[in-house]
């Protein structure tokens, strides 16, 4: 046990700490000349003054929310939709590990390629099907752009997303359906009254992993638009990236993570809470 | 035309109209398979097309959807180091090392995280240890920790100990990163496994590790195969800690790729191929694993 708890406590137990004592300080890499004394709260409240922090708060909400529920709901049905027996079914679950097989980095550019306004696949689709009259600047508006974000994190994320709820649906006894017919519920009534609260525990590990990796999405936005349009798609995990990596500011780049980490946390109490409430009452 | 039995069955009529039924939603259920398996399988085709299309034909308006002549000439040019293609040669180089380097960082990394984390996932499954449960849930937290909260310390500790740019200074982050994961797996999967298996192999003279190499590790294959194929995947696909802490020597694939698309902003042709090459190993590792992949890493989702 020994050698697994060195390593992790040199790479993520220690710099936790440190981590938060650096958020203390002005730590200016372009200022070397000033030390870095300590400052208190400072860099918290410079950055929750900063209009572009809150600009990235609410882009992230938007790109979380938009990418998680359509993520989920979509795997969901998939995995519904899949449950049923037909042949090819073991095909289509091993194609389906082919978008999480490929790197976060490698989705980005494949999309920027088909998204590209001039050459693009899509632009291509969509003009000789006739269903648009112009080439669209996918990437070049800040709406259409934070929307082609959600898209390639919905094609990459939704396939997985899929296999872990047919593997939870598979886990479900087959005579439950049986007696709920013969009580005489509906389909739509045994997927609220049995699938759906059966597959609960797998619901919340879907839901809180996705919204964690989406809220530190950094791979996907720094190939495919880099942030922009005008910061259009400049999620917190890139406003970070820039304070501390290309601002050399690695005080407040500490404290805008620190904050980050302090909403992952509110929002993994909230989903257990949620999801776990009948579980909490017994 | 109905067959005489036909009239003897209670309702004959409804049971072929359930019979046409079963049918069309049979062919509806094969229509939406094909849909999904397209929308899966597409995008990612499109990028293998581009990669063999000539420079004249990507930039065709509508897209060839399929080349009229395909050529090789960007994959010669990456792995044989041909000048068929005008590109520059140095960013050819980098992307072999680039490869190598990731095959040599995604192994050293999977091989600590086989070893340490089934090492300290058996001895949290199998002896008291003083604060095991405080362990546990430290190591379930660190998973949901953002990388880049700690990656500012990270920066200062790689510069003292002179890590940066070394393919050791990203096994060991990278390890750092796997074991939470690593030893949460292979914890539940062997207390799957039953106890009384060792406990012969300590009457019979094993020792603690000695009864784990012999006993334990050659009942986890699954699990074993699972986790590796974890770590190996999960470093293969790194990008952020490879892109901060990585300058020349030691830069991942993922980090040459991208760099694909800055420096030669407009050859999309390679970039198409940089990609195609750079998830041609972790498909081939899902699409060999997937049974292991699959049931190792929803094993604990499903469970709760």
């Amino acid at each position: 046990m020994a050698p697994a708890v060195l390593i992790m406590t040199l790479v993520t137990f220690y710099p936790l700490i440190n981590s938060f004592l650096i958020s203390l300080r002005a730590w200016d890499l372009t200022k070397p000349q000033s030390g870095f004394p300590f400052i208190g709260l400072a860099n918290y409240l410079h950055v929750l003054q900063d209009p572009a922090f809150w600009q990235s708060a609410r882009i992230t909400a938007i790109f979380v929310l938009g990418a998680v529920s359509i993520e989920i709901t979509l795997g969901v049905a998939l995995a519904l939709l899949l449950n049923r027996d037909f042949k090819g079914k073991n095909l289509v679950r091993v194609i389906a590990l082919v978008p999480w097989a490929i790197p976060a980095v490698v989705n980005g550019i494949m999309w920027k390629w088909i998204l590209n306004p001039a050459y693009g696949a899509l632009n291509g689709v969509l003009f000789s099907m006739g269903i648009i009259q112009n080439y669209i600047i996918w990437l070049g508006n800040p709406k259409t752009a934070l929307f082609m974000c959600i898209l390639a994190d919905t094609w990459k994320e939704t396939p997985f997303i899929m296999l872990l709820f047919l593997a939870a649906l598979q886990t479900i006894p087959k005579d439950l359906y049986e007696a709920a017919m013969v009580d005489g519920c509906g389909s739509l009534q045994s997927l609220f009254r049995i699938t759906l609260p059966l597959i609960r525990p797998t619901l919340f590990v879907a839901l809180s992993l996705r919204t964690i990796w989406a809220l530190k999405s950094f791979d996907l936005i720094y190939t495919l638009t880099a942030g922009g349009p005008a910061g259009g798609t400049s999620v917190i995990g890139y406003y970070t990236y820039l304070k501390a990596f290309v601002s050399l500011n690695l005080g407040r780049g500490a404290a805008v993570a620190y904050l980050m980490t302090l909403v992952i946390i509110i929002l993994v109490i909230l989903y257990q809470r949620a999801l776990y409430r009948e579980d909490i009452n017994q | 035309m109905k067959k005489a039995a036909d009239f003897f069955r209670f309702s004959p009529a409804s049971h072929s109209n359930h019979k046409i039924q079963n049918l069309i939603q049979r062919i509806i259920l094969y229509l939406l398979v094909f849909m999904i398996l397209f929308a899966v399988l597409a995008p990612f085709i499109w990028m293998v097309i581009s990669s063999i299309s000539p420079q004249t034909e990507l930039s065709a308006k509508p897209p060839h959807w399929f080349p009229d002549q395909p050529t090789l000439a960007r994959y010669r040019a990456i792995f044989l180091r041909s000048s068929e293609i005008q590109t520059l040669p140095a960013g050819v180089e980098k992307f072999l090392r680039g490869l190598l380097n990731s095959l040599l960082i995604s192994s050293a990394t999977t091989l600590v995280c086989v070893i340490a984390g089934s090492m300290a996932a058996y001895a949290l499954a199998r002896m008291t240890v003083p604060g095991q449960r405080h362990f546990l849930f430290g190591i379930l937290g660190s998973q949901m920790l953002p990388v880049i909260v700690i990656i500012i310390p990270l920066n200062i500790l790689m510069q003292r100990y002179n890590l940066i740019d070394r393919w050791y200074g990203l096994v060991l982050l990278y390890s750092g990163f796997m074991l939470p994961t690593v030893i949460w797996i292979m914890h539940s999967y062997f207390l799957t496994l039953p106890k009384e298996l060792e406990e012969a192999a300590l009457i019979d003279g094993c020792t603690r590790l000695g009864s784990l190499v012999r006993v334990i590790v050659p009942l986890s294959g699954p699990g074993i195969v699972a986790v590796s194929a974890f770590s190996f995947l999960s470093s293969w696909n790194e990008f952020f800690m490879a892109l901060i802490f990585t300058a020349s020597k030691a830069k991942t694939i993922t980090v040459v790729i991208t760099e694909f698309s800055s420096q030669f902003g407009t050859d999309y042709g390679l970039m198409a191929t940089g990609g195609v090459i750079g998830s041609i190993p972790p498909i081939l590792l899902a699409l060999l694993l997937q049974r292991y992949i699959v049931a190792g890493l929803t094993a604990g989702a499903v469970k709760g």
